[in-house]
């Protein structure tokens, strides 16, 4: 049964057609790339699935729910949780609070109990504390639990926001370049992370231009190109396919 | 239920021994009208510092928001003679009330714009507390009745200390629970990144609304109890230049820090005073101060302590090397 699904949804941004009628669906626990050129429309994409921008005409589908104009808030509660291209970091905070925002909807935000902090307020906070710092361990980042995230380097707060999205426990994870600007040690670690994370059943819709890592690590792949779907395959099929290569990687091959 | 919240640190503990030596120093009337002002001002602006300091979004009508919540107070109690705490909470009502439905409009601005927004929304207010005399006596103010808690009556300066020094403490003590609660990590993460914040689930308008409303209702409390206390309210104390003060009190002391809020308004409400001596220079002196504070110490008075907290790590690093 597929998990998510994207049937035929179009954005403009004034003239500019974004996206234009995409379709297509993502099987559940696979890694699912989407991949395109520069301003294909991925991020676009993504931002309609995730309630971010609005969808001009079409559906998305979750769990066979409808989930079109749903607010990004409220899809935190369907256990649908992203990553962004340019870090959301909350900059000012610490790791660790980071990553405790991250399990925000399984906390009691009740002012009056958080002002007077309530027992169950603070046993809460212990609780969760104590997942984040194995999430971290996990990811091996657990030393800068406490470091303020403005010192951190930009590999690390990539980890973060990876770790933030697990925390809420979710059942797709739509990832935005996850490994954009990184060097190749960290391409690899977080390659794994992400191998990690699909193994035990998340769902992952990964937005990637590294090309060596969703060849490595996707199950299915869908490539756009100026907003439009231009194929649809697994790793060989479009590694092979003419249309993809011509589009996207130019007049050269991928095996060069 | 047992309540571990009653645990103090070393903050409020310094805050209250201070608080209570102070009161000491104080030889006459006009000290404790000073420190009594500084205190209620300090609580104002640790509401609005929640807003401005800890949520991101600015408020240039916050002083407007105080004035008027003391006058809906105030006429209560005094024109229609109601009990004055129970004046002072349904004035809390009331502006909890107005604020949620400005806010609702206003809080959907970013920026500049929200600054202009409610800058227009607290000199209106400001322009009808002036204008409507028969309610609320115009540009010369009105006289107030005297402040009671359930027949106990506020006569002199040392009972409106303590009381004053309770309501602050209280305050520093709440906000600060609040600051490391899953709440005020929600308004942290508003502040540095909205787009975060829905992302983990936050219902962004929602808890700026709740912020807007609860500092209005903390600056309406002050405002009211600071009428009370000098017996008289005028227009003035809801002006626009009130507004501004207010936020120069929380930069000044340090954005997003609980004890820059206070110490920023006890600073800025107290220092005129002590610079009277110098006469016509006198504003003078005020504006440069405030000017140096502000290049050699972008983040507020508070910052000193940030950097001699690193001293001292740097220091025991060195003895560890």
């Amino acid at each position: 049964m597929s998990l998510l699904k994207v049937d035929g949804i179009c954005k403009s941004f004034g003239g500019l057609k974004a996206v234009n009628d995409i379709s297509f669906e993502v099987e559940e626990g696979t890694i699912h790339a989407l991949i395109g050129p520069n301003g294909a429309g991925k991020t676009t994409l993504v931002n309609m699935i995730s309630g971010i921008y609005s969808v001009d005409v079409g559906d998305i589908y979750f769990n066979d729910e409808k989930i079109t104009n749903v607010p990004t808030h409220k899809l935190v509660n369907k256990h649908i949780m992203r990553t962004f291209q340019n870090l959301e970091i909350c900059e000012n905070m610490t790791v660790m609070e980071n990553i405790l925002l991250g399990f925000n909807i399984y906390m009691n935000k009740n002012l009056l109990k958080c002002s007077f902090q309530f027992e169950s307020i603070l046993d809460d906070e212990d609780k969760y504390r104590h997942i984040a710092l194995s999430h971290l361990k996990r990811v091996g980042i657990e030393e800068h639990a406490y470091t303020l995230c403005s010192d951190l380097s930009y590999g690390i707060l990539k980890k973060v926001e990876i770790v933030r999205a697990l925390a809420i426990n979710p059942k797709l994870l739509l990832l935005d370049e996850p490994v954009a600007g990184l060097n190749g040690t960290e391409t690899s670690e977080i390659a794994e992370i992400i191998k990690e994370i699909a193994a035990e059943g998340v769902t992952i819709l990964l937005i990637e231009h590294d090309m060596k890592m969703i060849m490595n690590i996707s199950d299915h792949i869908t490539v756009i190109n100026f907003g439009e779907k231009l194929a649809e395959g697994s790793p060989e099929q479009i590694s092979s396919n003419p249309e993809v290569i011509k589009a996207y990687l130019g007049e050269g091959s991928l095996h060069e | 239920m047992e309540n571990k919240g009653l645990f103090l640190d070393r903050g409020i503990i310094t805050m209250i021994i201070i608080l209570c030596v102070i009161p000491f120093l104080l030889q006459n009337s006009f000290h404790y009208e000073i420190a009594i002002m500084c205190m209620l001002n300090a609580v104002i602006c640790i509401g609005l510092n929640m807003l401005v300091g800890y949520t991101g979004q600015i408020s240039l009508g916050h002083g407007a928001f105080a004035g008027l919540g003391a006058y809906v107070a105030v006429i209560l109690s005094t024109t229609y003679e109601f009990d004055p705490v129970l004046s002072i909470l349904i004035a809390s009502v009331v502006l909890a009330i107005m604020a949620y439905f400005i806010s609702k409009p206003i809080l959907k601005l970013e920026g500049h714009y929200l600054a202009m927004g409610t800058l227009a929304v607290g000199i209106i207010i400001s322009i009808i507390l002036t204008n409507e005399d028969q309610l609320t006596g115009g540009p010369d103010g009105m006289g107030v009745s005297e402040f009671n808690i359930l027949g106990y009556v506020f006569e002199n300066d040392i009972q409106w200390y303590v009381l004053s020094a309770m309501f602050l403490v209280f305050s520093i003590w709440a906000l600060q629970n609040v600051v490391h609660s899953p709440f005020g990590r929600i308004l942290r993460c508003i502040r540095d990144s909205e787009t975060a914040a829905k992302a983990i689930g936050a219902d962004v308008p929602y808890y700026k609304t709740y912020v807007f409303v609860i500092s209005v209702v903390i600056a309406t409390v002050a405002g009211s109890l600071y009428s009370y206390y000098t017996g008289f309210i005028s227009p003035e104390e809801s002006g626009f230049m009130r507004s501004i003060e207010l936020i120069v009190m929380i930069v000044f002391g340090g954005l997003g820090r609980i004890y820059g809020a206070v110490i920023g308004a006890i600073i800025i409400t107290a220092l005129p005073q002590f610079l009277t001596f110098l006469h016509d220079y006198e504003h003078m002196v005020f504006g440069a101060i405030i000017i140096f504070v502000m290049i050699f110490m972008p983040k507020g008075i508070v910052s000193i302590f940030d950097v001699l907290k690193y001293e001292k790590k740097k220091e025991i690093k060195k003895a560890n090397s």
